[in-house]
């Protein structure tokens, strides 16, 4: 290894892949675990204690839908017992009366709720969910009045970029601290809709112009966090700020993975919570050493002089369009295969621009697919 | 109806506290306070943690800058710039109250 290993400081757990909406580019896999799949609350407790010990600061409770697991209040306790900081990302449907208060209770420091589109029409037709948004909005309500403090997440794609105004205006309307307008990523169901959901290049160059004004006129009164989308990216992002690099996820068995899509790589394989110990899959797990720091790339990237600030972009990327998960990630402007992603935003604009073109989403359902697409 | 926010600007008279959603810990893994926030972590340097310390929702602007000065032994007008300075930034990312 070129440089020290360091200590993991943020966490994401999905609870469960359990979930009342069916968002067409979910970042769970295409091959969703069942219920009787996941972990029990001692075993999560045990895992959030370890990963405490090891370095983590905060954790990301997630899913699906992570307000589908009983025992979640327990599970903040526990955190919040040890000092890690909270943030719970709902969807925000379904959540019993009294319960976001007894997370509250139990010490959640932040919530954050996703609205997939700006106008009911589009939140409930996104989420395939009726009345989703109206349930929403009132989850919001509730997490302001229960005293927490909220971020708006906005999955942003073909359908909803024209919303953005619309969702400035209601992130700012309930309150919210915080903010995302994050352009879908195409792993996991996202890159099995990608030609749906691909977005217009003009559509992006008003929504970049649209977010940089918001955050000039929004500064010290709410955050805008923006996630670009990369396939018109000239540099790639630093995904998960470099593999295994202070960050890692815990799929609802225990599977700890250096991200959401890293089960996508076929010559990778991952290790379960339980049968070892975090701190040995941080340290010693082969595929989370195989891609972190830099000695693991190929040119361009091995003598970038972003290499440092990129980490090479996302492997999962590279895998999916490259065909080689070291490969350079093709969203940056050096890969030798960049035009096919502006190849492929065109292959989605010609898609969607024939009419009788079926317009269905493959939605998010367990069973729906079988075998990674 | 919720009253619509303004950006709040900082003066003597403020009395910066830390939101809800921000807390000053120490790590001890890495044997330094860090300030936990919604997505971010940040690793304050000493004078930054000193200020941050004193956002205590109950003195003021001036009495912090005061209080610095004496314990710095420095000019209260530098000390006062950079207090400002700080708490507008901080502010401006929703991480100080005003």
């Amino acid at each position: 290894m070129s440089e020290p290993l360091l200590p993991p400081i943020g966490m994401l757990a999905e609870l469960t892949h359990r979930c009342p909406l069916q968002c067409p580019y979910c970042s769970n896999p295409l091959e969703l675990l069942k219920a009787n799949r996941e972990l029990d609350t001692q075993t999560w407790l045990d895992l959030f204690l370890q990963a405490a010990d090891l370095g983590v600061l905060q954790v990301h409770l997630s899913g699906g839908e992570p307000t589908l697991r009983r025992d979640l209040e327990q599970l903040i306790a526990g955190l919040s017992a040890r000092g890690v900081y909270t943030n719970l990302i709902t969807a925000g449907v379904g959540i019993a009366e009294g319960r976001i208060e007894a997370f509250a209770e139990a010490g959640l420091d932040h919530l954050q709720l996703s609205f997939q589109g700006a106008r009911p029409a589009t939140t409930d037709r996104i989420g395939n969910h009726k009345g989703g948004h109206e349930k929403k909005l009132e989850t919001a309500r509730r997490a302001r009045a229960a005293g927490l403090p909220l971020t708006i997440n906005a999955p942003i794609h073909r359908h909803n970029i024209e919303e953005v105004p619309e969702f400035i205006d209601l992130a700012l309307s309930l309150g919210a601290e915080r903010l995302e307008i994050a352009n879908v990523q195409y792993a996991g169901w996202a890159l099995t809709n990608r030609d749906q959901l691909m977005p217009e290049r003009d559509a992006v160059e008003r929504q970049a112009e649209i977010v940089a004004a918001a955050r000039e006129r929004l500064t010290g009164i709410m955050n805008i966090d923006f996630v670009p989308p990369d396939y018109f990216a000239i540099y790639p992002k630093p995904c998960m700020g470099g593999w295994a690099r202070d960050a890692f996820m815990v799929t609802p068995d225990g599977t700890v993975l250096p991200c959401h899509a890293a089960q996508t790589i076929p010559s990778l394989s991952f290790e379960r919570f339980g049968p070892r110990s975090l701190a040995d899959i941080w340290t010693d797990s082969p595929a989370f050493n195989a891609f972190r720091g830099t000695d693991w790339m190929q040119q361009p990237c091995r003598s970038c002089e972003r290499r440092e600030i990129d980490w090479g972009g996302c492997r999962c990327q590279a895998m999916a369009i490259a065909g080689d998960a070291a490969a350079t990630d093709p969203a940056c402007a050096k890969s030798p295969i960049h035009g096919r992603m502006a190849m492929l935003i065109d292959e989605a604009q010609r898609a969607a621009a024939v009419p009788s073109k079926d317009e269905q989403f493959v939605y998010r359902r367990i069973g729906v697919v079988t075998e990674p697409a | 109806m919720m009253a619509l926010r303004e950006r709040a600007i900082v003066s003597p008279q403020s009395v910066p506290s830390l939101p809800k959603h921000v807390r000053i810990q120490h790590d001890p893994v890495r044997q330094a306070f860090a300030v936990l926030s919604p997505e971010k972590i940040f690793w304050p340097n000493d004078i930054s943690l000193d200020i941050l310390r004193r956002c205590d929702g109950r003195s003021t602007v001036g009495h912090i800058i005061a209080d610095l000065a004496a314990e710095y032994d420095a000019e209260q007008e530098a000390v006062a710039a950079d207090v400002v300075a700080f708490l507008q930034e901080w502010s401006d990312k929703l991480l100080v109250k005003l």
